[in-house]
Order: structure tokens, then C-alpha cells, then sequence
């Protein structure tokens, strides 16, 4: 309110004569810029609504069709497995390629060139259909006719399981360059640390390099489960029962395919909203000991503004004005 | 591999013998001969000799690129060293001697021997994800097993030790670069080491924090801690140590007590430093 009127020195004495006291710059353009979007949105808003070509009655009957249900169920499933494996892999050929060992390193730098280099795609299908390249996989000693067991490859990998070695196996490979960025972004003084105190190479790792490298990891491996989670969907061209499988297969049904892709992009935005709410939690964990004081979780936010009553704040606010 | 050749072509023991003829009858906790280190053709430790007793303290003194800090780094094996012997408490350092043959050791092996040499770096590098107690505790657990309760007594000790009882649940960042640099001495000592090697420990704090991290040292030099200590403070290592080293161009110009080296030093080089600094 001060800071609109002008207040000259001489007048108000409680005023610092040092204070700046000016009229704030003005921003029309802001308030044009966002009229103007309002609008375009809301016509946008009302046009797809009273689309005729869009039958809302379906999407309503298919938000919570047990099918889509049970394909949700699948697609997180797919996430968090393909997930936990890839990052576990993930990390075994990031230290693999850090490792002074010449056999290692070469084997790490191989499977991210291979599995970074090729389509996800065509990764899937080649899983899919393993069965066409080997018939049969056995397990045996190689050059001799010995073997211990040999099985069916069509038994061995159904759909489910080479969708899920497909998307594991990719994921290692982006996965394992991401921990390796992590790692590489600890401090040298860290290791000669753990080694003056006599930690080995291995308990250096876990417990010093690790931790640390995870406060860099984590926010791309946000990142990357949401990419998870979006490309479970390719395994629909190896008819895997996931989320946009069974919705395929149900608009084939009833015709009705715009509406089913709107069931399911709103799965998938729900979805991935809640995938953010552990990520936040993680990096606040792995955080720790960086920053002087760590910020409050939302929920702490949220208590303070509660214990903020509006009693309170009138309080602080004729004292801030006396 | 150099190690071996001048393990062949010096024998072990008759240069050993002579130092200790000189210098004290007690078997030296540390004793360096003849250690050279190069950086890609450039050699910057050039036959270093030294020998330090149980319960000394050594300043190494010098202009920053006399390779006294790449010196200290070899004594626990951060960095490997091209010729020459090092040996801790009669082991040699990150090398095994069998019969006339010297092997590398694996990096458990160094590992262990490392558990005896504790160090205090110039930029502290504490543990950053690890509350202060957490630092010290750290090794005692994971790497000597020793139980919780009993690694956390002993770190609430040191912590006490140095000064810093109430801080033991803060984390570095926290604390300012003199509690750091205490935190540190005390994670150093929680192995129990035989000998602390000091990299510049108040070369990186402000002024006024100085004196805190000199007082733990000099505490340390008189409950009977073997200390190396590369440093800058002259007024240190007149007050705490029993031998001052000079070295500049990778080899040592000058040693002796401080009396001697700082007071009245003998070679011209001493003499243009010490003016330098005091």
C-alpha cells in the first residue's frame, strides 16, 4: 500500500529517509497474455465437450471397467518390476565400467552400446519372438552333446516375460549411465577418506559413494520411471494384457477408439502424478546433510499454515504496521 | 616394478641399520628411504630418506610444490610410489616381502595396513550424508565390527575429546571448517592408528579457527601421538615437534630439531623460506 503512494520524506517520520520508496513496475502485457489463454482455453474446453464425435457416456462406463482395472494393475506391475531389476543391473554396470578391470569395462561399455543403440521397439518384438531364432534353449557344456535340461523357448519366455526382459534390459542400459554420472560427481577426497580409515573398495562404495551419488540419481531416475511407465504401452505388439492393450482391444469391440485413448491417458496422467510424490520423499531423504536445513514436506507445510489461524496473522500484521 | 629393482640392487637392511645407528636405539614406527615419485615423467620426490620414532612428532615444512604432501600421501598408499622403501611399524607399505621377492598387495591387504595410519586431510572430506558421530563410527563398525553401542561410546569420547560433545548429531555442513577439521581428527583416531599424518589440517580454515584444530594437535603430540605433520604454522611445529624436515625440489634440504632448522638453519634455502613465511 506504501509502495503505491509515493511518501516523501519530510512527511512520514516512521519512514527511513534511505528507504526506496517507488511506484512498482507495471505489467499489462502479463494480464493480455493470460486473458488471451483463458479464452483459447476454455473455447477449446467447450468445443471438445459439445463434440458430438465423443461419447462421454463410454469413457464414463470405461474409466472403471474391471478390464482397464486389471490393465493398470499390469502396467504398474510391469513399472515397478522392470524398475527395480534395471536399477539394480543399472548400478552393477556402472561400477563395472568404472572398474579398473579391463574385461569388466569392456563388457559394461558393450551392453550400453548394444542396448542404448537399438529401438525399444524393436527390442520387444525381437524378445516377442525369440522363439523364431531358437527353438529351443538348453542348458548344457558347450562343444559336447551333454546337456542338463532343455525346454521350449515359446514355454520359457511367454509374452509377459519377454515384454518385461525387453524393458528391463533397456532400462539397465540408460540406467547404468545415469549411476555412473552419479558416481563419477563424487568428490576424490571421499574415496581418500574411506581408504585412510581402511574401508575396502566395496564398503567404500556402499556406504560413502553410493549415498552420495544417489542425491544426482535420483531425479533422472524420476524421469526415467515415468518413461517406464509410458512405454509399457509398446508392449501392446506383443499383445501383453497391460493398460493400452485392453484398451485396443475393447475400441476394436465397440468401435469407440477416442474415447478408450482418453480413458487412458488419464490413467496414465494419474499415474505418473503420484509417481512424483516418492520422488520427492527420496530426494529429501538422500539430500540430507547437504543443505543446512531441509525444506518442510508438503505436509509440514501445510500444519504451519493451519497453525497460522487468522487470529494469529491479524496480530502480526497491526504489529508489523505499528 | 621399480620396487623390486631397487630391492635387488639396494640390500634392505644395511641402509635401515644406519639410520638407526644414528638417529635413536628405538626401532623407527616409520622409516622412508630413498622414496621417489614421478607424475608423468616429471619426478617430484627425488630420494626421500626419513625416520620417525614412536611418539615423535615431524613437520615437513617447504614452498607448495616441494612434493611434501605427495610424500605424505605415499606413507599410507594413496598414491603408489615408483622406488624406494616405506615402512610403517617394520611393514612395508602396500608392497609384501617374501623371501627376496616383493609383491602388490590387493586392495583388502592395503585396506587393513591402512586401519594403522590415520589421516587428516587439508579439506577435511568429511562424510557429507554422515551426522558428525556417524563419521567416526563408521569405520569401527563396518570395518572392525566392533559393536554399535560400544563404537558409539568411544566416538561420543573423541567427539568429547576434541571439543565437540554437543555437536555429535549435526552434519558438516552444519558445522564451521574448525569443528570440521576436528571431527575429522577424531574420525582418524577412532581406528586407534599408531600413526596420524596431517595433509596442511589449517591451511583451508579461517584465521580465528586456527587455534582450535592446533590445540587438539598439540594434545595429541603430548599424550605420545606419532605425528607427521605437512603445515605452514612455524609457530606449531616450534611448540610440538621433535624434528622439522625443510624440503623443497623433492628433497630434503635440511633436518633437525626445530631449534636448529627454524632457528638457525644451515642451508640457504631454509633461510629464504622461513623469512618468507615468518
Amino acid at each position: 500500500m506504501t509502495l503505491t503512494s509515493p511518501v516523501r520524506t519530510g512527511q512520514a517520520s516512521e519512514v527511513d529517509p534511505d528507504d526506496i520508496v517507488a511506484v512498482p513496475l507495471r505489467h499489462p502485457w502479463r494480464w493480455f497474455l493470460a486473458v488471451f489463454l483463458l479464452i483459447g482455453f476454455v473455447s477449446l474446453g467447450i468445443s471438445l465437450w459439445q463434440n458430438d464425435n465423443i461419447n462421454h457416456p463410454t469413457i464414463t462406463e470405461f474409466i472403471f471397467n474391471p478390464r482397464i482395472l486389471s490393465g493398470v494393475v499390469l502396467t504398474v506391475l510391469l513399472t515397478v518390476v522392470a524398475m527395480l531389476v534395471s536399477t539394480f543391473l543399472g548400478v552393477l554396470l556402472a561400477v563395472m565400467r568404472l572398474s579398473n578391470n579391463p574385461v569388466m569395462n569392456t563388457l559394461a561399455w558393450l551392453y550400453v552400446w548394444a542396448f542404448r543403440g537399438t529401438p525399444l521397439l524393436i527390442q520387444i518384438v525381437f524378445w516377442g519372438y525369440l522363439g523364431l531364432l531358437y527353438a529351443q534353449i538348453s542348458l548344457g557344456i558347450p562343444f559336447t552333446d551333454f546337456t542338463i535340461f532343455s525346454v521350449d523357448t515359446n514355454t520359457l519366455i511367454p509374452a509377459l516375460t519377454a515384454g518385461l526382459l525387453a524393458l528391463t534390459l533397456n532400462q539397465a542400459a540408460y540406467s547404468a549411465e545415469i549411476v555412473r554420472s552419479g558416481m563419477l560427481s563424487v568428490d576424490e577426497g571421499q574415496y581418500e577418506a574411506a581408504y585412510s580409515v581402511g574401508m575396502s573398495p566395496v564398503f567404500t562404495l556402499f556406504k560413502v559413494v553410493l549415498p552420495q551419488a544417489m542425491r544426482v540419481i535420483i531425479p533422472p531416475m524420476g524421469n526415467e520411471t515415468i518413461s517406464m511407465l509410458k512405454n509399457t504401452s509398446l508392449l501392446s505388439v506383443i499383445a501383453v494384457l497391460e493398460l493400452y492393450t485392453v484398451a485396443t482391444q475393447i475400441s476394436s469391440q465397440n468401435l469407440r477408439q477416442v474415447e478408450l485413448l482418453l480413458v487412458v491417458s488419464c490413467w496414465y496422467l494419474f499415474l505418473t502424478s503420484i509417481l512424483s510424490i516418492p520422488q520427492y520423499y527420496l530426494e529429501r531423504y538422500y539430500g540430507r546433510g547437504k543443505a543446512r536445513t531441509l525444506p518442510p514436506t508438503p505436509f509440514q507445510r501445510v500444519r504451519a499454515l493451519l497453525r497460522h489461524t487468522p487470529i494469529n496473522v491479524r496480530r502480526t500484521e497491526s504489529q508489523d504496521a505499528s | 616394478m621399480t620396487t623390486s629393482e631397487s630391492a635387488t640392487s639396494a640390500p634392505a637392511t644395511s641402509p635401515d641399520a644406519s639410520l638407526r645407528a644414528a638417529d635413536a636405539p628405538v626401532k623407527p614406527l616409520l622409516s622412508a628411504l630413498k622414496v621417489r615419485k614421478s607424475y608423468g615423467g616429471v619426478e617430484v620426490l627425488k630420494g626421500i630418506s626419513l625416520a620417525v620414532d614412536p611418539g615423535q612428532v615431524m613437520c615437513l615444512l617447504g614452498p607448495s610444490g616441494s612434493g611434501k604432501s605427495t610424500f605424505l600421501r605415499c606413507i599410507n598408499h594413496l598414491e603408489r610410489i615408483d622406488g624406494g622403501r616405506i615402512s610403517v611399524n617394520g611393514e612395508l607399505v602396500g608392497y609384501a616381502q617374501r623371501r627376496d621377492r616383493i609383491f602388490e598387495m590387493n586392495p583388502r591387504e592395503v585396506a587393513r595396513q591402512r586401519r594403522g595410519i590415520g589421516m587428516v586431510f587439508q579439506r577435511f572430506n568429511l562424510f557429507p550424508h554422515m551426522t558428525a558421530l556417524e563419521n567416526i563410527t563408521a569405520a569401527p563398525i563396518g570395518v572392525r565390527r566392533i559393536s554399535k553401542q560400544k563404537a558409539r561410546e568411544r566416538g561420543l569420547e573423541l567427539l568429547d575429546r576434541v571439543g565437540l560433545a554437543n555437536l555429535a548429531q549435526f552434519y558438516p555442513a552444519q558445522l564451521s571448517g574448525g569443528q570440521q577439521q576436528r571431527v575429522a581428527i577424531a574420525r582418524a583416531l577412532a581406528m586407534d592408528p599408531k600413526l596420524l599424518l596431517f595433509d596442511e589440517p589449517t591451511s583451508a580454515l579461517d584465521p580465528e579457527l586456527v587455534g582450535d584444530v592446533l590445540d587438539v594437535m598439540r594434545t595429541l603430540a603430548a599424550d605420545g601421538m606419532t605425528m607427521v605433520v605437512v603445515t605452514h604454522e612455524i609457530g606449531f611445529a616450534r611448540g610440538a615437534a621433535d624434528v622439522v624436515v625443510f624440503m623443497d625440489g623433492g628433497v630434503v634440504v635440511e633436518s633437525g630439531p626445530p631449534a636448529v632448522v627454524l632457528d638457525n638453519p644451515q642451508s640457504a634455502r631454509t633461510r629464504v623460506f622461513l623469512d618468507s613465511v615468518m
